[in-house]
Formats: structure tokens, sequence, C-alpha cells
């Protein structure tokens, strides 16, 4: 094994992995990732279930032992993070189901005083309202919303105002209002004090809202990063054209579709009609790829979404 | 500050938060109550029987040994089923997930079952002074006695309630040691002198801390002249201390190693995949 990162460790770089692994028996889950998420940043790790990134999240936040790889998080290989190091991370998880019986404002009251030899914790109160729970302060934990159950969930994760906070699948089960909301949370967070965030997600549509540059994983490889455009410039290549000729109707997948359809027009005139032009958008070439590998049909990457050169 | 003292003082409040949700709970507090409550008529209809070779009731012989079963199944049983629950709904991970959480946790964990010990104890006590004659109250003498053999009986079974709790990952490990611990109270003279019963009987219950408890709770508690039904007609004092201190030496030198490797294991997957289990298990 070649030295570890915290030698070389460029200070810009809050997450930086080299070839991240991770085997469970004979099944291999990541299968090489490299990934960079810089200081004030908002990264989604974004693929289907199954493609490794709760097992990502789980090996950055300390929780699990990788197979093989570097990996350098706020400077320190999470194995041997200590707990100066761990009060500088916030981590949100799928499922927080613990405390129910606590009242709101008395769980981070209790949660801020662990990091007050590292930091100034965020206040109880203070905390509550940055979250939107004023009016839940008094509230036991086990009574809340699902919504508001996320928040507290967030409130804990930033009490003690981490440099990195990790969100894995933070909107799973919401509806659009609370999702909406959640959002708008998220969107505060990364622009408070240099808080970097590193979420995970299924939901390209999430992913574009809250991130600002995107990894898509899948099956334990990161097919494609870059920011929303950067994505969707690359599968803009492809479009279908549909049009009638004759009263007949067509449809082609072509790479490049101004050309086809001058020459289309060149070739017939003015027997075509009801021209249609669609770019395959990013999320369609998402979905089909997410389909695709969850039927088992796909294991490697489509041309469309092919990595970028760095 | 040094962050584990921080830590610590955190764990103290946390004590006393879990133990007033616990203490004003009723339910909670009649599911660690009934097997006592229960065990007190059963003996308050036996008032009338003598313990053998005294004039002494023997429903009043029983009381101490009901308090030191209770405080096994309140303490040791008690902060198994806790550690356990915890892990389950994601306490555990939240604590790993804070800095020297783990350390808070466990210091509340532990203050709140042994509060809730001392709660138990005396919700039995008071009611059994009035009921069963011939215990020893009036005397500071004996709650002083009491006070300690309940002191050093909390430090030898929390450790181990830890230890259990951490080994067993769900409720079924623990209904088994539950059992096993009504078992030992069978034959560890909770509710008759175990002189009573065979002699290799003997040996074994004399292996556990549930006797000697009860034996220490007796000394503290029952008139010098019902000695004469015990082993060897002693409260056996040094001997108590002895197995006892063993217990609380087995119990802190396992229980850092278990916790620690618990806690090792605690991650987002373990725990999503138990609450998986949990939900087809009651499907």
């Amino acid at each position: 094994m070649e030295t570890g990162d915290s030698q070389n460790h460029d200070p810009s770089l809050t997450i930086h992995t080299r070839d991240l692994r991770m085997r469970y028996g004979t099944t291999d889950v990541l299968r090489g990732v490299d990934m960079e998420l810089r200081r004030g940043e908002v990264l989604a790790l974004l693929g289907p279930n199954g493609a490794g990134k709760s097992t990502t999240i789980e090996i950055l936040e300390g929780f699990r032992r990788r197979s093989a790889g570097q990996v350098s998080v706020l400077g320190v290989d999470p194995d041997r993070g200590d707990e100066a190091w761990r009060a500088r991370l916030g981590i949100v998880l799928q499922s927080w189901r613990d405390h129910g019986r606590w009242r709101v404002r008395e769980l981070l009251d209790h949660l801020g005083r662990f990091y007050t030899p590292y930091t100034t914790p965020y206040a109880a109160d203070e905390l509550i309202d940055l979250v939107g729970l004023a009016k839940q302060a008094a509230t036991p934990v086990g009574r809340l919303s699902g919504g508001q159950r996320r928040r507290l969930d967030v409130a804990v994760g930033i009490v003690g105002r981490p440099a990195l906070l990790f969100l894995d699948e933070p909107t799973v089960g919401f509806d659009p209002e609370a999702r909406q909301e959640f959002h708008d949370l998220v969107r505060r967070l990364s622009e408070l004090e240099d808080t970097s965030i590193l979420l995970t997600t299924h939901d390209l549509d999430e992913a574009e809202r809250l991130a600002d540059r995107i990894l898509i994983l899948v099956a334990g490889r990161i097919m494609a990063r870059g920011t929303a455009a950067e994505l969707a410039a690359q599968v803009a290549g492809t479009a279908t054209v549909r049009f009638s000729r004759d009263g007949e109707f067509h449809e082609h997948e072509v790479a490049d579709a101004t050309t086809f359809v001058r020459e289309l027009f060149e070739k017939y005139g003015t027997a075509i009609g009801d021209l249609e032009v669609r770019r395959a958008s990013l999320s369609e070439v998402y979905m089909t790829l997410v389909r695709e590998f969850e039927s088992g049909r796909r294991t490697e990457v489509p041309a469309e979404l092919s990595e970028v050169p760095a | 500050m040094n962050p584990r003292i921080v830590a610590i003082r955190a764990g103290v409040q946390r004590g006393r938060i879990e133990f007033r949700q616990t203490a004003t709970s009723p339910g909670e507090i009649l599911g660690w109550l009934w097997m006592p409550l229960i065990a007190l008529v059963v003996m308050y209809v036996l008032s009338d029987t003598a313990v053998p070779g005294t004039d002494f009731s023997l429903g009043s012989q029983a009381v101490p040994g009901i308090l030191a079963m209770n405080v096994v199944f309140s303490a040791l049983l008690g902060l198994a089923a806790v550690l356990t629950m915890d892990r389950g709904d994601g306490t555990l991970l939240r604590a790993k997930a804070t800095p020297n959480g783990m350390l808070g946790y466990l210091t509340g964990r532990v203050l709140s079952r042994a509060a809730l010990s001392v709660l138990m104890l005396l919700i039995v006590l008071i009611p059994s002074a009035f009921i069963f004659e011939g215990l020893q109250l009036g005397s500071a003498v004996a709650w002083l006695r009491l006070a300690w053999v309940l002191a050093l009986g909390l430090v030898a079974t929390l450790p181990v309630g830890a230890v259990l709790g951490a080994v067993f990952s769900g409720p079924q490990g623990l209904s088994l040691v539950s059992f096993l611990v009504m078992g030992l109270s069978a034959i560890s003279g909770v509710f008759y002198p175990i002189a009573a019963l065979p002699e290799w009987l003997q040996w074994i219950a004399q292996v556990f801390p549930l006797y000697w408890l009860g034996l220490g709770m007796r000394s503290a508690l029952l008139p010098e002249a019902v000695v004469v039904a015990e082993i060897g007609e002693s409260w056996r004092t040094v001997e108590m201390i002895g197995v006892l201190g063993v217990w609380v030496v087995i119990g802190f030198t396992l229980a850092p190693m278990v916790l620690r490797r618990m806690a090792r294991r605690e991650s987002g997957s373990n725990l999503e995949a138990r609450r998986q289990r949990a939900m087809s298990s009651m499907g």
C-alpha cells in the first residue's frame, strides 16, 4: 500500500478517495471508486438501490472498514478517526427511530453538550428555529411526523457545526411538499459557514436541485461525474426524430438531428409533415440505465454516459 | 475541559432524563414489578408458616430475597433489555456518531437503571414493612447495611447485564436469560431457605450473585435469630462480599471488551437489516 493521503493531503478537499474497494465474501460492492468533495461543495452520489451508495458513505463515516484503496476525510483516514475527528462530522442516516421519548429541545441540548470541548455547538433553540421545529420544541420525538422527524435528524446532524455533513437518502418517503421544504433546508445549510455536504439519492431530480456536482454510481463504479449541465451535455448528442411522410409515420434515433432534418427536407420536401425533434434528457438516460441495471441486463456504462476525461 | 469528562457529565444528565421517562410511565414500572408483587402475595398467604427451626414467619423471611430477585431483574435484565432495544432503534448508532457518545450513553443507561432498581426496591419494601411482621426497619444500622449490600449488588449485576445486552441481538436471547434467572430464583433461597435443597443445587446457587444478594438483604432486614435457617447458621458477610466482588471483577473485565465490539459493529446498514428482519418476523 502507498503512503496515506494524510501526508500529502490537499486541504481544499474534504473527501478524497482513490480506488476505493469493498468486497463482501466474493461480491464486489465497490469496484474502485475515485471521488473528491471540495470544501463548501454539495456533492450528490446518485445511483439505483444496491449501487453501493450506503456502503461508500459508511466507509467515509468510519462505520465500516474498506477492503482496499485510499480514503481521506477531513485529512484523516476514517479507519483511524478519533473523537475530535468525529466531532467535525454530521451524520443523517436513512432511518433514525431513536430517542422517541425525548423532547425535541431536550435531545438537541443534550447531544450538543458532547461537542463543547471541540467547538461552540448550536444552542438548541437557534437550531430548532433553523430547521423549522419551533412549534414542536416540547413534543416527544416519537410523535413527530415523518418530515418533522427528518428535520430533527438534520438538526442533530449539524448541532456540532460540522465541517462535513452526510445525508443518506434524505427524502425517501416524503410527500412533494415535505420534499420541497427539505430541499430549501439543505440549500440554507450549504450556505451556512463552510459546510461541505455529501448526499446520496436515487433521484436525479433531487441531485440536480441540491448538488453542485453529481457522481453517478452504478454497480460499484462511478459511471459519470460533473455538474448537472455537464452531464446533460454528454447525453444531448442523441435525439429522437418523428415525422410523417405521405401520411405514414416514422421514428428515428439520430446522433445529429439538425443534419438529419436538413437532409430529410432536401430529399422529400413537402411530403414531410408532423415533424418533432426530442433530445433525450439526462433523466431519461438515467432512468433507462437504472432499469437496465436493476433487471440485470446491463453491468457496464452506456455510451451516452461514458466518463468525461478529467 | 477534557472531552471524556464532558461526556460523563452529559451521561449523568442523560441518566436523569431516562430515569424520569421510565419512573413516570406506570406501564413500564408495572412491567418490572408484577413478578415481585405476585411473589409477595404468595408469601403473604404463607405468613402463618414458620421458618424451619424458628418461630419466624416464612412470609416475612422471603421479603429480602424477593427484593434481591427484583434487583437482578431490574438491573441485570433491565440493562440487557434496554441495550438490545437501543441497538434496534438506532439510539446506539446515534451515540456512536456523537463524539464520546458511547461513554455518555453508557453512563446514562447504567445510572438510570441503578436509580430505577433502587426505586423499585423501595416500591416493594415500603408496603412490605406494613404487611409483613418482623422486618428490622426501625434501625439505622439495618438501612445502612441494606444500602451497601444493594450498592454492591448493583455494581455486581449491572456490568453483567451490559455484557448480556451486547451479546444478544434480539428479544429471543433475552427471554432465555430471563427464563434462567427465574430458574435461579427457585434454587437461590429466595422463597425458602436454601438449606432445604440437595447439596449440589446449593453449590450451583452459590456460584451466582442472586443467592448472595438475597443473603445480604436478609442479614440487613431480618432479626439475628433467623440466621439458624442459613447455611452454616451464619450470614457469611465475608463470603458474600467475596463472591459478589468476583462478579464485579468479571463484569468490569468483560463489559468494556464486549461493549467495544458491539459498538464497532454498529452501522446504518446493520440497523436497517435488523429492522427488516424484525418487520418480516412480525408479518
